[in-house]
């Protein structure tokens, strides 16, 4: 018989590296997550914190020089009617993004994780991730001819002898306009266009993660369609709902190429920014403004905790 | 007394498979009813053809003598103990318990009065504001018990309902299960796939092999008297002998069972001559495979009672059938 060795030779440098990660793991997984840790920490936390700072100085009214002194002068600037519209229409229109993706994203999400197989849900992903390959000016750009007032909108329903409801919607007070694509109604629509696929997504992951067993656990017991939506999954896909929401939620809230493009031609957060830190020069007042964004979101994930959109988790 | 469950020539065909494949069934009122089977036998389509989850191709299914084939779940008086207790993990064990009296508009009070009655039921008092993921599974499964019982269903469904739990547990759920329908007079339909789980719990039970039934019969029945080969294969380990062989042992001219130990061993040629092979000590006797040489090679299962020495292999032994231990498969021909 011949005899075998019980522990086999080394082969070279790639086993000796392989040995020295088997006995210190740590090791290998410090090699890996360093760099992306550096890159967090470092180059994005430490910018972002060099923004907040930022927003704790002043401009001088005079000179239009950044005075690099602690003050919440900026702060209050943010409060003053005009800027403080500026918070107002971007929260609201946010939240008006978040509500038309979540109530057009389930049932789609909701069809993609309970009954898409094989094939199908090939056509769903790709359907969902197509608008994404194309560029989103390309999108916003065709978006505005489709909304124009000779745009195709108009035409069909001038066509379908429906342009009474399409002028009863534009004479809305606030929200309508001259023609969709002049009237926050339009900005809604590209807005939820552009960003329904990071809500779809999540939903639809959430959603899959809800056993049938479960759904058929609350037919079993008595409950009506409506009623296991509303208490079993509504509930387990919350996590999944908050996941696209803070998607929405601060894509809107940062964005300024839609409203500049199609909308009333008042201020979003995003253009106050740009033009503040562009032409204004006022790198203070574009930080305080910036900062608004996070401290909504850091608000509202609070909230969502609160309400127990993570329980589930 | 009307049935609690009536299935009349019922068959569900998902494409081309036939799940279901024209069964008739009763199940009396206040009985404890297993569907015995292996996986993909149709006994699961079954239960989920009682509880609604599922609509039949054909036929008739009747419940307590109404015609319920085609009733949505939520409308039918039945409930259902899933084989992954199914609990609702953002719910507390009491909202849990509770949740058929909540969707049903149940005062809150009474709920909650009727859920912690549930729970002392189920021997879980106090665990109300639990949350069903910090339970064991033996835990959750009574969970899942109370709440299916909290709507005084007529039938109680199971599928599977000790699947998940380990040997001990499982006994110990065998002996309250039977005591709780018992006490409840409840009819219970349970799915398993383990035949001493259907025959130590069940006072009825149907044997299911291709989307049919075997056998249906007291757990006595199934295990002594299989119908079929399939039958005495499958609930235990009978030997299954060929018409030729049962003549040899003294039967008559048909497909006949012959359980291990109704066999007597004794050394040298007799009635039936053949070769000892391997043993297994079984702790309660010594299981002995013999095989019979003639033809191809026969091999057939025989316990030793302890205390009687096991023959070597190779020994030639002569076996003998205890009186009346022979019996006939109707359902072979």
């Amino acid at each position: 018989m011949t005899t075998r060795p019980a522990t086999l030779p080394v082969r070279g440098p790639g086993d000796r590296l392989s040995d020295l990660f088997w006995r210190r793991p740590r090791l290998l997984l410090a090699l890996l997550i360093g760099p992306p840790l550096l890159w967090l920490g470092v180059v994005y936390l430490g910018s972002l914190f060099a923004l907040l700072l930022q927003s704790f100085y002043s401009i001088d009214e005079f000179s239009g020089l950044v005075v690099p002194e602690f003050t919440l002068k900026t702060y209050a600037e943010l409060i003053r009617p005009s800027n403080f519209d500026i918070i107002v229409r971007t929260v609201a229109m946010a939240a008006a993004v978040t509500a038309g993706c979540i109530v057009i994203a389930f049932p789609i999400a909701y069809y993609a994780a309970r009954y898409a197989k094989g094939r199908w849900k090939a056509a769903f992903y790709l359907g969902v991730m197509l608008p994404l390959w194309s560029s989103y000016l390309v999108k916003v750009y065709a978006w505005k001819l489709i909304l124009a007032k000779e745009g195709i909108v108009t035409w069909a329903a001038e066509g379908t002898h429906t342009s009474g409801i399409l002028n009863a919607l534009l004479s809305l007070p606030v929200i309508g306009g001259n023609s969709l694509s002049t009237s926050y109604i339009g900005t809604w629509i590209v807005f939820i266009y552009v960003w329904i696929p990071y809500m779809i997504l999540p939903m639809q992951a959430a959603l899959e993660r809800v056993p049938v067993s479960m759904i058929e656990a609350s037919a079993d017991l008595g409950a009506s369609s409506g009623q296991t939506l509303r208490t079993v999954i509504l509930p387990l896909a919350l996590p999944g709902v908050v996941a696209g929401s803070i998607f929405t939620f601060s894509l809107t809230l940062g964005d300024y190429i839609i409203p500049q493009i199609v909308g009333s031609s008042r201020l979003f957060i995003g253009q106050a920014v740009y033009t503040l830190q562009g032409t204004a020069g006022n790198i203070p007042l574009a930080a305080a403004f910036a900062v608004v964004p996070i401290v909504v979101m850091l608000v509202y994930l609070t909230i969502a905790k609160r309400m127990g959109a993570f329980d589930a988790l | 007394m009307t049935a609690a469950v009536e299935f009349r020539n019922v068959t569900r065909h998902f494409g081309l498979v036939r799940a279901v494949d024209g069964v008739d069934l009763t199940i009396a009122e206040g009985s404890f009813f297993a569907m015995l089977g292996p996986s993909g036998s149709g006994k699961t389509t079954c239960l989920r053809l009682i509880s609604g989850f599922d609509a039949p191709t054909g036929g008739e299914i009747r419940i307590f003598g109404e015609d319920s084939g085609h009733v949505p779940p939520n409308r039918r008086n039945v409930n259902t103990v899933f084989q992954d207790y199914a609990l609702f993990p953002h719910m507390t064990v009491r909202d849990n318990v509770a949740y058929g009296l909540m969707v049903r508009g149940v005062d809150k009070a009474t709920r909650r009065n009727k859920a912690e009655e549930m729970l002392s039921l189920v021997k879980l008092a106090g665990y109300g504001d639990r949350k069903p993921g910090q339970l064991s599974g033996g835990q959750r499964q009574r969970v899942a018990l109370a709440r299916a019982l909290v709507n005084e269903p007529r039938v109680l469904l199971l599928d599977e309902p000790l699947g998940a739990l380990d040997l001990k547990l499982r006994e110990a759920m065998q002996d309250e299960l039977k005591a709780l329908q018992q006490r409840l007079g409840i009819t219970f339909v349970f799915v398993t796939h383990d035949q001493g789980e259907a025959l130590s719990m069940a006072d009825q039970v149907a044997v299911f092999a291709n989307g049919k039934v075997a056998q249906v019969g007291s757990p006595t029945d199934i295990y002594e008297r299989p119908a079929t080969k399939f039958v005495a294969d499958f609930v235990g380990s009978s030997n299954v002998l060929p018409p030729a062989l049962s003549r040899q042992f003294g039967g008559p001219d048909a497909w006949c069972s012959l359980r291990p130990e109704a066999i007597r061993v004794v050394e040298g040629a007799g009635q039936v001559t053949a070769t000892a092979g391997s043993a297994r000590y079984l702790g309660a006797g010594t299981k002995l495979a013999v095989h019979l040489g003639q033809g191809e090679d026969m091999e057939i299962s025989v316990v030793l009672p302890p205390g009687q020495a096991v023959p070597a292999p190779g020994t030639t032994v002569a076996l003998q059938p205890m009186s009346g231990a022979l019996h006939v498969m109707a359902g072979e021909k």
